[in-house]
């Protein structure tokens, strides 16, 4: 039986808000915030091939492509900047990260 | 071979940055970053130039294009890089910074800037947003003993990172429901003016990606962190090259393939447009750093650039590009400015530290003052055009609320930006400034002359916007 494409689409959605909700309201560990931000671009991702299928057309697929890469560079830097905020700070609570206000 | 022409400033930038890497690396020295950064100083002169005799194209099968909106944009992004770049050899050094790598991630970043701006495919404007993002966390985490530098690169990498995902999800949306990820061909399918629901919400998430990155309310919260944690020299870079690439991206991505959609986005942009402008002028009252107050200030000068944006007319994305263009020249000035405020080697970021400069540096208070004047848009200078032309065409496309939003956020602003001129002349101190550093001077000075001389020769930069504006729109 074919899945229907809008079965892709709402979980799409779903990974989304999840990301977005992981990001603003987690109070506890930046790892998380990374995570979450992997789900937002898996959403995209999810999208992105299950548009291609539906449309034949494999500009999605290339698309993707480009996305994965992108963001495993991204986690890479983002990764990098953690451990040195780690070594300044000791601590990767997101309650800690609140040297400037105002 | 055109389009090899239309790709060398982008191909300079990217082999000459290999080269200068591999030079660095192997001297292992720190005293090579003087010399490396005079390399991609050169790099970027060569390019700008490179770049204004560039041909009009359509290349790899419309992926990239280059029209006079790119070449004006591309000028402005090199304007700003090279004077952050002149501003990092001595604050670099006296902050103990002076990474070889720093001029390398800037040049990396300004291709990403490069590829945004020419960008005539979702594709090339994804992968530029992030090669520009990816370079500038970094920089902004250069300090990397230094945990005020380190949060600014954390904080901008995670609402970074969230721009880019929400920008990327956008595209998926709105490849699926229009069926194509080309500038011309997404122009086409919206030719009668209308969307579905599912391709309005991928413009919206688009919309949003990009207003994160030009820091517009309500998307502006990591702005004022960066900008103070982050070493000045590289906010100095934030405050410019980026802003005009993303601020062109956004003009090139609404007035181009979403340009039929006018009815659809304008009253977004216009609540943008008046957030950033009511939010940058309330929020800076209270700041003490000059950084975060300077911060506020580019959040209400995006908003004045959107208004032109929201009348989706020529004159509109005219006067856009003229606010842009007199927006960087003052923002490297005041930054040079900043950059110069240090005493007993340490840098100094409050307002009160400026007290009593003008007895003891004039020509220094001189040229702040005159960029805080311009600004706060008080004629004669560059700052007060630059809204007049914007307030009189978002006026004459009938959006004379937001007009008056305009008008009466600007003059709340004016409050902050002559308190520092206050401060400045009229307070008793002693700052005891070290002694300005020449590149600090010599951009200072390059930003003072350009704001004040625009009032007599504002004829050129008028002329050259206008046909950049008609060569994106028409």
């Amino acid at each position: 039986m074919l899945v229907p494409l809008s079965h892709y689409l709402v979980v799409s959605a779903m990974l989304l808000v999840i990301g977005i909700f992981g990001i603003f309201m987690n109070r506890k560990n930046i790892i998380v915030i990374m995570m979450s931000i992997e789900l937002i671009l898996l959403a995209a991702n999810l999208n992105f091939v299950a548009f291609s299928g539906a449309l034949h057309d494999m500009v999605g697929q290339v698309f993707t492509m480009f996305v994965l890469t992108v963001a495993a560079a991204e986690s890479a830097i983002g990764l990098a900047i953690l451990v040195i905020y780690f070594r300044n700070r000791g601590s990767i609570e997101v309650e800690d990260v609140t040297l400037m206000k105002g | 071979m055109t389009e090899l022409y239309a790709l060398l400033p982008a191909l300079v930038l990217g082999l000459g940055g290999m080269v200068l890497l591999t030079g660095g690396v192997l001297a292992k020295k720190s005293e090579t970053t003087p010399a490396v950064t005079f390399g991609a100083v050169v790099l970027l002169a060569v390019a700008a130039v490179v770049n204004l005799l560039a041909p009009d194209t359509l290349i790899w099968n419309g992926l990239f294009k280059t029209s006079l909106f790119t070449r004006f944009a591309d000028t402005l992004v090199y304007l700003g890089a090279i004077a952050a770049l002149i501003l990092s050899v001595d604050y670099n050094k006296r902050e103990g910074i002076a990474r070889f790598e720093y001029p390398i991630l800037v040049l990396f970043a300004v291709i990403g800037m490069i590829a945004m701006i020419s960008a005539a495919d979702m594709l090339t404007l994804y992968l530029g947003f992030e090669l520009q993002s990816l370079a500038l966390y970094i920089c902004a985490a250069l300090a990397r003993d230094n945990l005020r530098s380190t949060e600014a690169g954390l904080k901008y990498f995670v609402l970074g990172a969230l721009a880019s995902g929400l920008l990327v999800y956008g595209i998926s949306l709105v490849y699926g429901f229009a069926g194509t990820t080309n500038f011309a061909a997404l122009g086409e399918v919206f030719r009668s003016g209308t969307a579905g629901v599912g391709t309005i919400a991928g413009v919206v998430f688009v919309l949003v990606g990009i207003a994160f990155k030009i820091s517009a309310a309500p998307f502006h919260m990591w702005a004022p962190d960066v900008y103070e944690g982050a070493p000045t020299s590289v906010t100095a870079l934030f405050a410019t090259a980026p802003k005009a690439a993303a601020m062109a991206l956004f003009l090139s991505v609404m007035a181009g393939p979403f340009g039929h959609l006018t009815g659809q986005w304008s009253a977004l942009i216009q609540i943008l447009a008046v957030l950033s402008m009511v939010i940058g002028a309330l929020a800076a009252i209270g700041q003490s750093n000059i950084k975060r107050l300077l911060a506020y200030s580019s959040i209400s000068h995006m908003g004045y650039a959107l208004m032109g944006l929201a009348t989706g007319t020529v004159d509109g994305i005219q006067a856009s590009l003229v606010y842009i263009a007199i927006y960087v020249v003052m923002s490297f000035g005041v930054f040079g400015c900043v950059v110069a405020m240090r005493r007993n080697g340490q840098s100094v970021e409050k307002i009160s530290d400026l007290a009593g400069l003008a007895s003891e540096h004039p020509g220094f208070a001189f040229a702040m003052a005159v960029f805080m004047w311009s600004m706060a848009g008080i004629p004669p200078l560059a700052g007060f055009f630059a809204k007049l032309y914007v307030f009189a065409t978002a006026f004459n496309a009938g959006l004379d609320t937001l007009t008056i939003i305009g008008i009466v956020a600007s003059v709340v602003s004016a409050f902050y930006y002559l308190r520092v001129i206050k401060v400045m002349y009229f307070d008793k101190g002693q700052p005891n400034f070290e002694r300005v550093s020449a590149g600090a001077g010599f951009v200072m000075a390059v930003g003072a002359f350009a704001t004040i001389v625009f009032v007599i020769l504002p004829g050129p930069l008028m002329a050259v916007a206008g046909e950049a504006a008609k060569a994106l729109m028409g």
